[in-house]
């Protein structure tokens, strides 16, 4: 939005100082000179992310043939892999589980990056910078490796049960800690935590700090304040993290593969095991577009209703 | 507002601060506490990742650096890595400077496009891949790992690099051209050594990106494996797992440093204005 503003203005001062066909020309040759620069980047996306995800769709429309029959796909287009996807109750059941999954880690996470990222925006004084690279440090390491530590902490005989063993406080190890829902979400909670404060820090870093003086002068006490000032100031932020955690834990298959257990998978499982092991790739991409499709249409709704009700605060 | 009620706001204000403080010293726990018992139970003397600890000793790491099959994963990994965030720097450049420095039609759509791996699951994009390269008949190899972290990567180059070139003063530039340079004198000379720092933080921070990947790799690797993929096969094998744990707590500790490493060069120059010895 910032951008399309500022494209308006030039545009406008443009138009003013140099007249309209001058800068035509000028529009022209900036798109021109845009797209020279921008064509080596623009082809490598083409060939690889725009061409495959078409080709997945197209796949979604044809027909594995049976062994038998050897490997390839009737390319006859159809609509009954989609018809599949939607007659058979664990897909749309599985389908849920991970949407609630999902809605649960990005309640998590962004509830407790909202504190974090308000402490490091408006009391760290000094070495904030620290702060950030502290906070920033697990977002790059190897998201396997941080998924994997909770299966040492929750297993069977895992941190958990063998601490409370040899400290006697169980006779027996906890059973339920590790394949489960509930470990799933603890681990995706922990795994994606980091991709909550940058986002929220940066809307609350942008907020014109007069606007709170403004606000106490007026009378308003600090929650007040908060409610009315800092919070719907920093909606963006809180909107961009949960989307930018939603959507990834949505498509995961690695924390349900190790902490998850039967009653744990999510979609990403299912797809992940219709490519690698079942080999029905049409039915797959199906599947896949089918859950992304169901994903989009939660983040804009959930987007929607965030910003009216923002709104509604102000 | 009276006076009792500012030192009433002032002393909710203060308790306030002492108690996200501790809450952010919990956070900072909640974070790295897990981490640390890769580390842990990669020092523990016994094969069993469980409690009470046995003994301290350093053999699961000579374990882990005399694996071969883990240390040519480890070299494909490194292999694999450098190429990616090469070319994805690269790639990123070239599109950072056209975002930054042109006021195009189509901008926002084009740039929406291009960033688009951060918004996809990557699952998506793995299996997207897979399915392409099996229709036109590339075989599954390094080669077509470096592909998917090139598309992977590159959104995150353009995000830093992007940064980089908005605080960036163009008249130096044109002074440049003014001066008699042409336009690839003045990039080489000008444009260049000022986006250095960006550049150097985008290399390294593709390059951890394609190095801890496993969602993707996992769907685009062949028979040679890189490194999150050979683990994942190991983590059945609960003899192997100390072995893992060790070469574990290697690659967080080397992602921690070059992560600090690269958050610091990005930050080199960037309060102060530019610094030019003209």
């Amino acid at each position: 939005m910032a951008q399309a503003s500022l494209q308006h203005k030039n545009a406008h001062n443009n138009t003013a100082r140099l007249g309209d066909r001058f800068d035509a020309f000028l529009r022209r040759s900036e798109t021109a000179s845009g797209y020279a620069l921008l064509s080596p980047t623009m082809i490598v996306m083409i060939l690889g992310l725009g061409a495959p995800l078409l080709l997945l769709i197209a796949y979604s429309f044809w027909t594995q043939l049976p062994p038998e029959q050897g490997i390839g796909v009737d390319t006859t287009p159809t609509f009954d892999r989609y018809a599949q996807v939607f007659s058979e109750p664990i897909y749309v059941d599985v389908f849920w589980r991970t949407m609630a999954i999902s809605g649960l880690v990005t309640a998590f996470t962004v509830a407790l990056g909202y504190p974090m990222a308000y402490y490091v925006a408006f009391h760290v004084q000094r070495y904030k910078f620290v702060w950030l690279i502290l906070l920033t440090i697990p977002f790059w390491t190897s998201y396997l490796l941080r998924a994997f530590a909770w299966k040492i902490i929750l297993g069977f005989n895992g941190v958990i049960n063998s601490g409370l063993l040899s400290l006697g406080l169980i006779t027996q190890p906890l059973e339920f800690l590790l394949y489960s829902p509930t470990a799933v979400v603890l681990t995706l909670s922990h795994a994606y935590a980091a991709f909550a404060i940058l986002p929220i820090y940066v809307s609350l870093e942008k907020i014109d700090r007069s606007l709170l003086e403004a606000s106490a002068d007026l009378g308003d006490g600090p929650w007040a304040s908060f409610w009315r000032v800092t919070l719907p100031l920093s909606m963006p932020g809180v909107i961009a993290a949960a989307v930018l955690i939603f959507v990834p834990v949505a498509g995961d298959y690695v924390t349900p593969s190790l902490v998850g257990g039967p009653e744990g998978q999510m979609i990403g499982t299912l797809i992940q095991v219709q490519f690698l092991r079942v080999g029905d790739w049409p039915f797959g991409a199906a599947l896949a577009l089918s859950a992304m499709a169901g994903v989009a249409i939660l983040v804009i709704l959930f987007t929607a209703a965030t910003r009216l009700a923002t709104r509604s605060i102000r | 507002m009276s006076q009792k009620g500012a030192d009433k706001a002032v002393s909710i204000t203060s308790r306030l601060s002492y108690g996200l403080a501790a809450f952010a010293l919990l956070y900072l726990i909640f974070l790295y506490g897990p981490l640390f018992f890769l580390p842990l139970f990669a020092f523990n003397d016994s094969t069993f990742i469980a409690f009470p600890l046995k003994g301290f000793t350093t053999k699961w790491f000579e374990a882990a650096l005399s694996d071969e099959e883990m240390l040519t994963a480890l070299w494909n990994s490194i292999k694999v890595g450098v190429v990616a965030a090469t070319a994805a720097t690269a790639l990123g450049l070239l599109a950072a400077k056209a975002i930054t420095r042109y006021d195009f039609a189509g901008r926002g759509a084009v740039t929406g496009f291009i960033m688009l791996p951060l918004f996809v699951p990557e699952i998506m994009l793995g299996i997207a891949l897979l399915v392409l390269l099996n229709q036109i008949g590339i075989p599954l190899s390094l080669y077509s790992v470096v592909i998917a972290h090139v598309i992977l990567c590159t959104p995150f180059a353009i995000s830093v690099l992007t940064s980089r070139l908005e605080g960036f003063d163009r008249s130096l530039e044109e002074a440049s051209m003014d001066l008699g340079e042409g336009p690839w004198m003045t990039f080489w000379r000008v444009t260049f050594p000022l986006v250095m720092p960006g550049i150097v933080s985008s290399f390294l921070l593709c390059f951890i990106v394609s190095f801890d990947d496993f969602l993707i790799s996992f769907f685009v690797t062949g028979t040679e494996q890189t490194l999150p993929v050979y683990i994942w096969s190991q983590l059945r094998f609960p003899r192997k797992l100390p072995g893992v744990l060790a070469m574990g707590a290697m690659i967080l500790l080397a992602s921690c440093v070059l992560v600090v490493l690269a958050e610091w060069v990005r930050r080199i120059g960037v309060d102060d204005k530019p610094n030019v010895g003209v």
